[in-house]
């Protein structure tokens, strides 16, 4: 059982670091983009309204018959689900720093480039980290429902107690994915905390 | 698309059970998360502490809290409620007491100045005011209850996930996706039915969250 426990919980962190991988790499330019186009960004919040309601369950099982079962399923489904709070975090960061300082910065005589690398990016950074950090944790959730897809994780644990009705897989399927739900909570909130005292 | 054509007396019988049991968790949930709000709000160490309780709750991934239920309770419809009710208490909890700390405070003076005692100040002025905000986290509450009343249809229960779970079992594709887009489209349709009440009862737009 231990070995099974220690091969999930892996494959487990595994969806969900590559879900949030890819939500990133999109999610945060088009955050960037909605922050500088307005019809970007009415298209952003009302498919992250959809996206935001959409139970991850509903998203998975309807990828299931274009995509099919597996690990890149699954990966696909969370990181569709994690898009929405990424992007709009880093829109709603990047719209929140002060035109004052964007002059400032103008008037130094920094580029565009610049600008945006030296002060606009590190200024957003704790909001946009935010996003990510929301995005984590349902993301860590909502790979427990990775099993039902054939993408193994700590869902298979809990699953095969309940289906044999044996107890032992089942707690430490659920405890392990409890505790690293929390973990992953705790340290957002700590990351999230230095990025707003550096 | 085809199993919604041709089943579709069921699909609805599912939908009507689904939205059942989140409304009877809903109601039960929220004649528990006032009171707790209310102590919440009036006691903010107190209120920590529950919001910190609820909150670990809510982090828990419904899978597991629900297999471990199961254990307690058996199989079927009554360890969802339970799980429903449980995760429910953060958003619920969370908005009673954002809502009533949100009281402009001159009116809760004006109120106790009229010679209102403490309750009557909390059921004419505090909560009224607070409605706005608690209706908010009530949408919220929904969305998350009626995704999770999902598995509902993996322990033996009842609900739209029956169709996602028997399809998946039967190698029945068009059953499992029928049930997806019934359950996406109940979250959908309660999301805008509370928007709109929201909107409605509210019309200065104070909905958050």
């Amino acid at each position: 059982m231990w070995p099974d426990l220690l091969a999930h919980t892996l494959q487990h962190v595994k969806l969900a670091l590559a879900a949030l991988a890819v939500a990133t790499t999109l999610g945060l330019p088009l955050g960037v983009l909605a922050a500088t186009q307005p019809r970007v960004r009415g298209l952003l919040l009302s498919l992250t309204g959809v996206g935001r309601t959409l139970p991850s369950i509903a998203v998975l099982m309807l990828l299931l018959p274009v995509l099919g079962v597996g690990t890149a399923p699954a990966v696909a489904a969370l990181a569709l689900l994690a898009i929405p709070p990424i992007a709009i975090n880093a829109d709603v960061g990047i719209r929140g720093v002060p035109l004052a300082v964007l002059e400032a910065a103008g008037g130094l005589g920094m580029t565009a480039t610049q600008r945006f690398a030296r002060v606009v990016a590190p200024l957003a950074a704790p909001v946009a980290f935010a996003g990510i950090r929301t995005a984590a944790t349902e993301t860590i959730a909502s790979a427990t429902l990775a099993t039902f897809v054939g993408a193994g994780g700590l869902g298979d644990d809990i699953v095969r107690g309940l289906q044999t009705g044996n107890p032992a897989p089942l707690y430490a399927g659920a405890v392990t994915v409890a505790l690293l739900a929390l973990a992953v909570e705790l340290l957002g909130a700590r990351i999230g905390r230095a990025l707003e005292a550096p | 698309m085809s199993y919604l054509h041709t089943h579709l007396a069921r699909v609805l019988a599912l939908a009507g059970a689904h939205v059942a049991l989140v409304a009877l968790a809903l109601i039960a949930a929220g004649a528990v998360a006032l009171p707790l709000g209310v102590a919440a709000a009036r006691r903010p160490r107190l209120g920590a502490w529950l919001l910190g309780g609820f909150g670990v709750v809510y982090t828990i991934p419904s899978l597991a809290l629900l297999a471990v239920l199961v254990r307690f309770f058996g199989l079927g419809d009554g360890p969802v409620f339970i799980a429903l009710v449980a995760y429910a208490q953060f958003m619920l909890v969370r908005n009673v007491v954002v809502g009533i700390n949100g009281v402009d405070r001159a009116q809760i003076d004006a109120a106790r100045g009229l010679g209102m005692s403490a309750r009557q100040t909390l059921v004419r002025v505090e909560l009224p005011q607070a409605l706005g905000v608690m209706l908010g986290g009530v949408r919220v509450a929904a969305i998350a209850m009626i995704a999770i009343a999902t598995l509902a249809g993996y322990v033996g229960g009842s609900g739209l996930g029956v169709l996602i779970f028997n399809g998946l079992t039967l190698h029945n594709q068009s059953m499992v996706v029928a049930g997806s887009l019934a359950i996406a489209a109940l979250a959908i349709l309660v999301d805008g039915g509370f928007r709109l009440l929201e909107a409605r009862s509210f019309p200065g737009g104070r909905a958050s969250a």
